[in-house]
């Protein structure tokens, strides 16, 4: 849950996606769900023209597990609170 | 018991070497991690290897603040000095 929540919290922000097939897509993040499946609005492909079939697509949902990485600005993310989080999320999860 | 996952934690706030699936590698300072192995890394450093008519090239690429999913993720360790 602790990445979901994560997520949450970057909803309206750019960030940019790239996905298992070397796809990067940089968009606004307008929701997020429990699988971390992300919906973009805006996106722009950082090599159009490598992937012109992308080109008129402007939002776009894309399925969690496609994503490789997601990069965010380091503005966005409060990382004492991530880290307390993660903490707490390792202490919660173990039986 | 301490769990494997258990053990992450004592890396939290502090330098990892990630090795991901497809010849990548990435370092950075652990910020958060979950049960998949979701992490996110500061100030992260990836490299992608690849062979080139028979020879290994390595490319980096560097990023502040990088969300890795878990799926990719093979191993978890401190970088080499």
């Amino acid at each position: 849950m602790l990445f979901f929540s994560f997520f949450k919290t970057l909803v309206d922000q750019e960030v940019t996606v790239e996905l298992k097939n070397d796809i990067e897509l940089k968009g606004t993040l307008k929701s997020v769900d429990q699988f971390l499946n992300l919906k973009l609005d805006n996106i722009s492909c950082s090599d159009e023209t490598k992937y012109p079939h992308l080109s008129s697509v402007r939002n776009i949902f894309i399925r969690g597990s496609t994503v490789r990485y997601v990069y965010l600005n380091k503005n966005m993310v409060d990382t004492n609170l991530l880290q307390d989080a993660a903490r707490r999320e390792a202490m919660s999860s173990r039986k | 018991m301490d769990t494997p996952l258990d053990l992450l934690k004592l890396n939290l706030d502090e330098k990892v070497f990630v090795k991901l699936r497809g010849a990548r590698e990435m370092t950075g300072t652990l910020q958060a991690f979950d049960s998949h192995c979701n992490i996110v890394l500061s100030n992260a450093t990836e490299t992608i290897y690849e062979l080139v008519e028979g020879e290994l090239k390595s490319n980096t690429k560097g990023s502040e603040m990088v969300f890795v999913r878990g799926d990719s993720v093979t191993l978890i360790t401190t970088p080499a000095e």
